[in-house]
């Protein structure tokens, strides 16, 4: 039974991250699709943008969901402890996909649709801020008691990191979305999205290079584990990784070609994740709270395993199903009107 | 405006907000999916592109719904975290895990087959189609199952006990069947079918006053009709066995639906309080009408009780739900409403048996077709009172006799939860209003009878490559 108490929480470690993974993936092209909206020249060419996510937006976002009813059983005290530490990041990114969320279908019936459009945009520039700040405080480190409560005040999870972090997260989502873009669009629309994934593609590192070279200094926990061996190898290259990945997007956007971009992207999220990953465990509330101390009992974790394990392939199936059903360009002049 | 600064009033604000506003539009989302069900099937069955256009129809009022559904789900699911999360850390072992079965059934299911139904018409063949229909309605009332049987432990926790504050499952079995699970989850399902059916009627009852397209929604009403049939008595039914429950398991929200301050020994004939004027203070009623034997009969089917109904004062002020007029009213508006929904199908029944609802004549029925116009919003009226006496009913409790909710509630700064308090305030405002606006915009155009009907000239065979080259758009309504 010893070791089930540390294998359980483990297992429900690698679960979690997958989730955070999928949503991160398939909601970072939606929120970054939703940023760039932001800046449509045109009402058609916005038009083309959300229609290119109205079948996918709700089914990404349903990740999230799933992370948190997930986290919420397997790691009940960190659920309570994150959430209200970071009450006001988390009501930004809530009120930011309130927003989004009504303008599909409010946008196609109004008229007038300049408030709908800005709600879109707005709305998803709003829940990436919110994500941004809620990552950065938690790397910084959240203030609790020894049983795990929290302990600090409104304001804590604002300060120049999480800022840096926040603004690198929506780089990051703006050169999802762009890639993605590319991918469903032609013409003079994927130009711009070449044009913005470049952009986003070396603001993105600049942001990423900047929090790898300073994370160890701020973060006093990860300089020990970082220098440890064997670790030591796979941190060094992972920014070797990195920078490889960056190369060959910024390569692959100029040879103009379709799909290959979003894929460099994805494996670019996949690198900062396991990054991200290796310096978190095994805590889940960095420093302070392992996953053994928060997570829920035994048994509790065997049955969600049972329920939520097996239904992991089947949501990946009909997830992947609808894309091949909705596969192909989205052409313009068909939305709305 | 003391409670301004007290944090465990305003986050209950908040959740009563968040959940009152957030209940109204799942009730579309997972009773009119089994509508859709109906329609489509009655489409492929006998290719009357009649029924099609219903299920065209229909499904832009339901797609308003569901964003906004979507929506407003989200913040609910987070404030058990944020605003609640002494109540999550303790009873996260057990609820937590029901969120997540529900977010992984109930949730993706209807996310990931929601688009297809939606947008793939011209995309997959009308079988595939059907299918993923039918997984949206599955997973909309997959949902209520889960999100009733995590409401209903908290109101009688089974299957474990409070090790230090903590719930540990035992039996999973017990603590998912807790008693309140079977009968509340058949009461909601039965609401959200119930309200549905109403608010589809009584659009359809609009068109026909108005004669416009009378034979499209003549038929829709009729359809509607015969399912009320079964649905509006068997309610009544189960919400009579809801307070048969009620008065078994939660005696201090029974006194209160019934503003009962004395108790009556068992033996003794109960009668029903009709109307009343509740003083908290005085803990007495200055002013009642009763019918005598009612209650009896109500929890058990006979004038005198088997067991005592305990009366308030049986508890200290603190052990008692307050808010007494509120949740005494309620219960008695949803018991009207259902009486109400009951015999105007009743009514409309008998003028079917008697040949006056046909295509031709059916909009003579003004009466009948008004009080169905009626008739539209109350079943949203019904669902939030019911609501109102299971949730305000439950106080002081937040997990029945467990856990309180000043114990529940995370202790905040004030500010901060006013100001989130504020913002939802404002933002559901003008949802509401958008979204009226934007659904009387739907009703008022009506429904659109020249779409293109999908595979009219080829079979219906179970062909699963979904049709390429086809752009990726809404489908042709979109070009109106
Ligand atoms: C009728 C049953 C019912 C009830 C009582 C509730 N909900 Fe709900 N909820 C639904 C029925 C539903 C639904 C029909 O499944 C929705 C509406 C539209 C939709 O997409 O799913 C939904 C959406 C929805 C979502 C978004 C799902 C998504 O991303 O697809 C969340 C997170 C919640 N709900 C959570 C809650 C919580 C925490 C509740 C408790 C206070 C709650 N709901 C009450
Ligand atoms: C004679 C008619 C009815 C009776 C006696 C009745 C009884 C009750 C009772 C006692 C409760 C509280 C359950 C609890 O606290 O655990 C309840 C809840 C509720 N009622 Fe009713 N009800 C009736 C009709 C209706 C109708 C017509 C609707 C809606 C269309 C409705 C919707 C609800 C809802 C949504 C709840 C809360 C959720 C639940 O308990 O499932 N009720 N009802
Ligand atoms: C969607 C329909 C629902 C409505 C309209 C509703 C209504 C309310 C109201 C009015 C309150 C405030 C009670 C008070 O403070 O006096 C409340 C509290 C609460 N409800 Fe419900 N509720 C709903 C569904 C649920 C469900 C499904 C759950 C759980 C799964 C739930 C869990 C809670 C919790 C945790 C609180 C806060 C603690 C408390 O005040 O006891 N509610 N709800």
């Amino acid at each position: 039974m010893e070791s089930l108490e540390y294998f359980l929480p483990q297992v429900w470690f690698v679960i979690l991250a997958l989730f955070l993974f999928l949503y991160v993936m398939l909601d970072g092209f939606d929120l970054g699709v939703g940023i760039l909206s932001l800046t449509s020249s045109s009402e058609e060419r916005r038009g083309i943008l959300m229609t290119s996510l109205s079948n996918v937006w709700d089914a990404n976002e349903t990740w999230l969901v799933i992370m948190g009813g997930a986290l919420f059983g397997a790691f009940p005290l960190a659920y309570g402890t994150i959430l209200q530490a970071l009450y006001i990041p988390i009501f930004l990114m809530i009120f930011g996909f309130i927003f989004r969320a009504v303008a599909f279908e409010f946008r196609e019936h109004a008229n007038r649709k300049f408030f709908w459009n800005i709600a879109f945009g707005a709305g998803s520039f709003l829940a990436a801020l919110g994500q941004g700040f809620a990552l950065g405080a938690i790397l910084q480190g959240i203030a609790v008691d020894d049983a795990g409560h929290f302990i600090g005040g409104t304001w804590d999870w604002l300060g120049l990191r999480s800022i840096l972090v926040a603004l690198t997260l929506i780089q990051g989502y703006v050169l999802s979305g762009s890639t993605y873009l590319i991918m469903k669009t032609e013409g003079e629309l994927q130009n711009t999205h070449y044009l913005t994934a470049k952009i986003s593609a070396v603001t993105t590192f600049i942001g990423a290079v900047y929090l790898t070279i300073t994370t160890p200094i701020f973060y006093e926990s990860a300089r020990d584990r970082l220098f440890t061996q064997p670790l030591v190898y796979i941190f060094a290259l992972i920014p070797l990784l990195g920078t490889l990945l960056i190369f060959l997007l910024l390569r692959s956007l100029y040879l103009e070609q379709e799909r290959i971009p979003f894929i460099w992207t994805i494996l670019l999220f996949l690198l900062s994740f396991l990054g991200l990953g290796l310096i978190v465990f095994p805590y889940i509330i960095p420093t302070k709270i392992t996953i053994y101390q928060a997570a829920a009992s035994p048994s509790s974790l065997v049955f969600m395993i049972i329920f939520i394990g097996f239904l992991i392939p089947i949501m990946l199936a009909y997830n992947i199903y609808q894309y091949i059903v909705f596969r192909g360009k989205v052409t313009g002049g068909n939305y709305g009107e | 405006m003391d409670f301004l600064s007290n944090p465990v009033v305003l986050s209950r604000m908040q959740f009563a907000l968040t959940a009152i506003f957030h209940i109204l539009w799942p009730v579309l989302t997972t009773g009119m999916a089994i509508y859709l069900v109906i329609v489509e099937g009655l489409w492929l069955k006998t290719r009357n592109p009649n029924y099609y256009y219903h299920a065209r129809f229909w499904s832009k009022l339901y797609v308003l719904n569901f964003g906004i559904g979507v929506a407003t789900g989200i913040p609910m699911e987070f404030q058990f975290g944020t605003n609640w999360a002494p109540f999550s850390q303790s009873v996260g072992d057990f609820f937590g895990s029901i969120l997540g079965f529900e977010a992984s059934m109930a949730f993706m299911l209807e996310a990931g087959f929601l688009g297809i139904m939606l947008f793939g018409w011209e995309r997959v063949n009308p079988v595939m189609h059907y299918l993923a229909t039918i997984m949206v309605a599955f997973g909309a009332n997959l949902s209520t199952f889960w999100i009733l049987t995590a409401n209903s432990w908290m109101q009688t926790p089974a299957g474990g006990n409070f090790v230090e504050g903590n719930f540990i499952v035992k039996d999973y079995f017990q603590a998912i069947f807790n008693p309140f699970m079977l009968n509340s989850v058949l009461h909601m399902f039965f609401a959200t079918l119930e309200t549905s059916l109403f608010v589809i009627g009584g659009i359809s009852a609009w068109y026909i006053i108005n004669k416009r397209n009378t034979d499209f929604f003549a038929r829709s009403f009729k359809i509607v009709l015969a399912v009320t049939i079964a649905v509006a008595p068997l309610q009544l039914y189960i919400g009579h066995s809801s307070g048969e429950q009620v008065y078994h398991y939660q005696p201090t929200k029974l006194a209160a639906m019934e503003a009962q301050w004395e108790t009556i020994p068992a033996g003794q004939s109960a009668s029903w309080s009709l109307l009343a004027i509740t003083n908290e203070k005085a803990e007495k009623n200055p002013w009642e009408i009763s019918i005598p034997h009612l209650l009896g009969y109500i929890i058990e089917f006979k004038p005198k009780l088997s067991e005592p109904v305990q009366g308030l004062k049986e508890w200290q002020p603190e052990d008692r739900p307050h808010l007494l007029g509120l949740i005494y009213y309620a219960f008695r508006v949803m018991i009207a409403i259902g009486v109400f929904f009951a015999g105007l199908m009743a009514l409309s029944v008998l003028q079917w048996l008697r040949g006056k609802l046909s295509s031709e004549n059916i909009w003579q029925q003004r009466w009948l077709m008004r009080g169905w116009i009626l008739a539209a919003p109350l079943g949203y009226i019904a669902v939030e009172s019911g609501w109102i006496v299971r949730c305000v009913g439950r106080q002081p409790w937040t997990v029945y006799g467990q856990i309180r909710t000043v114990d529940a509630a995370a202790n905040l700064p004030p500010g901060e939860i006013l100001s989130s308090l504020l913002s939802f305030a404002s933002i559901y405002i003008l949802l509401f209003c958008s979204a009226l606006y934007f659904g009387s915009r739907i009703i008022r155009q009506g429904p659109n009878l020249e779409l293109p009907v999908p595979g009219v000239d080829e079979e219906a065979g179970l062909d699963l490559t979904p049709a390429e080259h086809k752009p990726n758009r809404r489908p042709v309504e979109a070009q109106q």
